[in-house]
C-alpha cells in the first residue's frame, strides 16, 4: 500500500472535463513530478487532492484512509501540506507567525487557554515557537523571524511558505511550481533546500514544475499531463524522450 | 528627557496631579476666576466663554502639566527601581500593580465631579465596544454592522434580570434580597453577553457560508430587527424605554470589566489560535491549507465579539440606568465604527486610543453643538487620508515593553531580568 494513492479520479467543471481517469501512487520518501503545458490541469489535480474541490469520480487514499470529500483543513491536518504557485502568504503577519500558525491543528490548550493565558498555553506556545524556529533554521531564514513577510525578497518568501508547510509535519508535501519567478541562482538554492528537506525528513514530495531541468534533477518518477489526461508516466529519462511529451510541449510537425 | 520615564512614572504623575486637584483644585479655580475646577481640562469652559481661556490654561498648567512633568522627570529613579523590582515577579504581577495604580489615579481624578465619573464610565464602555468590534472588523477582516444590536440585546437582557429580580417591575415585586444583588450583577452581564452571542449565531450561520459582503448586509438587517423588536415589545417599555436599573455599575465595577475585557481579548489575539483570525483575513485559502478550521474560527470570533458587545451593553444600561431602543441605531453604529477606524485596525492599543480619543473629543467639543459634528467628521477624514487604517493600526507594543523599566541605577540589574511572560 502506497502512502498516497489516487484511483481513477475524474473531475468536471460543469460540462468541462478538467481531469480524466487520473491515477497516482506515491511511496514514503519518493519524489514524484507532474509536468504538462499550461492549462493541462496540474494545479487542478493539486486542488482536488488537497480538498479545495471534491472530485466527481474516483477515490483518494492517504495512508489507506479515504480523504475524498474532507474539508481542506482536515486533509492538511491528516498530513498533506502544500505550497501555492502564486505564494499565498498572510501579508500582515511575521515570518515566525506564519510557521507557528501551521501548528494550529496540534494546539491543545483550546479556547479557554487562548482567553485566559493558562500555564498550559504558555508551555505549548513556547514549544510551538521552538519547532518554528528550528524550521526557520533549516530554511536559513531564522534571522528574519520577526519580519513582516511583505518586506521580504521573493526567494525568502518562498522559503517561508515551505517552512510553513513543513510545520504541519506532513506525510506528503505538495509543491506547486516552487521556483516560479525565481532567477537561476535562487532556483539552485531552492533545489538544494528541497533535497535537504527530503533527505532530513524522509518526505514524500509531489512536485509540479515547468522547468524541465529541475523536475529531471529531483524526481524519481514523472507524469505528463495533457488536457487533463496522463499521456506518459515513468522514469525521467523515458518521459523526456517520449514522443507524446515532445509533441505536447513543442507541438506536432506539420505533415506536408 | 522623558525617554527614561517608565509607564509607572507617568501613572504616578497622574496620581499626584489628581491628588493635588482634590486638595487645592477648588480654591485655585476660584482664585483665578473660574466658578469650579474645569471638568475636562477647561476646553469646554473656554469654548463657552472664550475670555476664560487663559484661566483654564493656567489651571491645566498648575494642576496637571507641571506636577506630571515634575514627577515623571524627577521621580524616575524611584519609578524605574520599582518597575525593575516588579519585573522580578511574573509579568502578571507587574500588570496588576499598574492597573491598581491606574485605578487609583482614575478614582482621584473622577472624584471631583459626577460628570467626570459618567464620562469615564462611558469611555471605558466605549473601549469594550471598540475592542469587540476590532476583533471582527480588524483582526478578522470581516465587516460587521450589528454591534449596536448586540449591545441592545445585552443591555435589555441584563436590565431585565436585575430589575425583575431585585427592583420589581410590572412583572411583580422583587423576588431576591437586595444584598446578593452586586454578586448577581456579573451573572446578569454574562447572560446578556451570551444572549448577544446567540443573536450573533443567527447572523453568522447564513453569512459565513461564503465570503464576501454578505455579513455587512445581514448584520445591518439584524441591527434593524433588534431595534424594532425592542421598540415594539410593550412589556419592556417599547419605544419609551426601560428604566429603574439598580445602581451597580459603579466606577470600580466598570473599570474591572473593562480590564477583564482588554485582558481576555489581548490574550486571544496574541495566541497562535488568535493569529488564525489574521490568516483568515489575509488569505483564507492558505489558512485552510495550513490546518486552520476557517469556518469555526469565523463563527467563534463573531460570537466572541458579540459577547463583549453584549456585556458592554449591559454595563451601559446600568450606568445610565435607563435604556431606549433608539440609542442602538445607525448613529451608534457610525460612532462605534468611527472609534474603531480612528484608533486603528488590528491593534488592541489602537482601539483604546480610538475610544478614549473620540469620547474625549466628543465631550470636550460639546459646547460647539452643531459645529462639533463638522469638526469630528473632518478629523476622521484627515485620519483616513493620512493613516487609512487608523492611528495605531497593525501594531502592538507588547505588555512586556510597555511595563518595563526604562533605565536603572544598576544597569546590569535590568538586563539580567529574564523576560517573564
Amino acid at each position: 500500500m502506497s502512502l498516497l494513492q489516487v484511483n481513477q479520479m475524474t473531475h468536471y467543471f460543469g460540462g468541462l472535463r478538467a481531469v480524466y481517469d487520473y491515477n497516482l501512487s506515491i511511496n514514503r520518501g519518493e519524489i514524484h513530478g507532474l509536468i504538462g503545458p499550461n492549462g493541462a490541469g496540474k494545479t487542478t489535480i493539486f486542488n482536488l487532492i488537497t480538498g479545495i474541490y471534491t472530485p466527481t469520480e474516483g477515490d483518494i487514499l492517504l495512508d489507506g484512509q479515504s480523504i475524498k470529500g474532507m474539508r481542506p483543513h482536515r486533509i492538511a491536518a491528516a498530513g498533506l501540506a502544500r505550497t501555492f504557485q502564486n505564494l499565498l502568504l498572510w501579508r500582515h503577519m511575521t515570518v515566525i507567525e506564519h510557521v507557528k500558525l501551521a501548528r494550529y491543528s496540534k494546539i491543545g490548550y483550546g479556547l479557554m487557554g487562548a482567553f485566559f493565558n493558562t500555564p498550559r498555553r504558555t508551555k505549548e506556545e513556547a514549544q510551538i515557537t521552538r519547532v518554528a524556529m528550528d524550521l526557520l533554521e533549516l530554511m536559513g531564514i531564522s534571522h528574519l523571524a520577526d519580519t513582516v513577510v511583505t518586506n521580504l525578497p521573493y526567494g525568502a518568501q518562498r522559503r517561508v511558505e515551505l517552512a510553513r508547510a513543513l510545520a504541519i509535519e506532513p506525510k506528503v508535501l505538495f509543491l506547486d511550481e516552487p521556483t516560479a519567478g525565481m532567477n537561476p541562482e535562487e532556483m539552485e538554492q531552492m533545489i538544494d533546500i528541497i533535497r535537504q528537506v527530503h533527505r532530513q525528513l524522509n518526505l514524500a514530495i509531489f512536485l509540479i514544475e515547468h522547468r524541465m531541468r529541475l523536475v529531471m534533477q529531483l524526481s524519481e518518477r514523472i507524469q505528463t499531463l495533457v488536457f487533463g489526461e496522463v499521456v506518459a508516466e515513468g522514469l525521467p529519462e523515458d518521459v523526456r524522450n517520449n514522443p507524446l511529451v515532445i509533441d505536447a510541449y513543442l507541438g506536432k510537425e506539420v505533415e506536408t | 528627557m522623558f525617554a527614561q520615564t517608565p509607564l509607572l512614572g507617568w501613572i504616578l504623575g497622574i496620581i499626584v496631579a489628581s491628588g493635588l486637584e482634590r486638595l487645592v483644585g477648588l480654591p485655585l479655580a476660584r482664585a483665578i476666576g473660574l466658578s469650579k475646577p474645569p471638568v475636562l481640562f477647561g476646553v469646554d469652559i473656554a469654548l463657552k466663554t472664550p475670555q476664560l481661556l487663559p484661566a483654564s490654561l493656567l489651571y491645566d498648567l498648575v494642576i496637571y502639566l507641571i506636577p506630571v512633568i515634575l514627577v515623571a522627570r524627577f521621580l524616575n529613579p524611584l519609578s524605574n527601581r520599582v518597575s525593575a523590582w516588579l519585573f522580578r515577579f511574573p509579568l502578571g504581577v507587574s500588570a496588576l500593580v499598574h492597573v491598581a495604580l491606574l485605578y487609583l489615579g482614575l478614582e482621584l481624578w473622577t472624584g471631583v465631579s459626577d460628570y467626570r465619573v459618567l464620562v469615564a464610565k462611558l469611555m471605558m464602555i466605549a473601549i469594550m465596544i471598540t475592542l469587540s468590534l476590532n476583533v471582527v472588523n480588524g483582526f478578522m477582516g470581516e465587516f460587521s454592522c450589528s454591534h449596536p444590536g448586540f449591545m441592545a440585546l445585552g443591555a435589555y437582557i441584563a436590565s431585565l434580570l436585575t430589575v425583575v429580580f431585585f427592583v420589581g417591575s410590572n412583572f411583580g415585586p422583587a423576588v431576591l434580597p437586595a444584598f446578593i444583588g452586586p454578586f448577581f450583577f456579573p451573572l446578569a452581564l454574562i447572560l446578556g453577553g451570551l444572549t448577544a452571542s446567540l443573536g450573533a449565531l443567527l447572523v453568522a450561520i447564513p453569512s459565513f457560508r461564503t465570503r464576501g459582503d454578505y455579513l455587512a448586509i445581514i448584520s445591518l438587517a439584524f441591527l434593524f430587527i433588534v431595534k424594532s423588536l425592542f421598540e415594539n415589545l410593550e412589556m419592556l417599555g417599547g419605544a419609551r424605554g426601560f428604566g429603574n436599573q439598580p445602581n451597580w455599575a459603579t466606577l470600580p465595577v466598570v473599570f474591572a470589566w473593562t480590564m477583564l475585557c482588554i485582558w481576555i481579548i489581548n490574550n486571544f489575539v496574541e495566541s497562535t489560535m488568535g493569529k488564525a483570525l489574521n490568516a483568515v483575513r489575509d488569505n483564507e485559502l492558505a489558512a485552510d491549507a495550513m490546518t486552520v478550521d476557517t469556518r469555526k474560527t469565523k463563527m467563534i470570533t463573531f460570537l466572541f465579539g458579540a459577547f463583549w458587545a453584549g456585556v458592554a451593553g449591559g454595563l451601559f444600561a446600568h450606568v445610565l440606568r435607563y435604556v431606549n431602543p433608539s440609542t442602538f441605531g445607525l448613529q451608534k453604529l457610525a460612532e462605534v465604527l468611527a472609534m474603531l477606524y480612528f484608533g486603528g485596525l488590528n491593534s488592541v492599543v489602537g482601539s483604546i486610543v480610538g475610544a478614549v480619543g473620540y469620547n474625549m473629543l466628543s465631550e470636550m467639543l460639546r459646547p460647539l453643538e452643531l459645529f462639533k459634528w463638522i469638526i469630528i467628521p473632518l478629523l476622521l477624514i484627515l485620519v483616513m487620508i493620512y493613516r487609512p487604517t487608523g492611528l495605531i493600526a497593525f501594531r502592538e507594543f507588547g505588555l512586556h515593553n510597555i511595563l518595563q523599566p526604562k533605565k536603572s541605577h544598576n544597569k546590569d540589574e535590568v538586563e539580567n531580568v529574564p523576560p517573564a511572560s
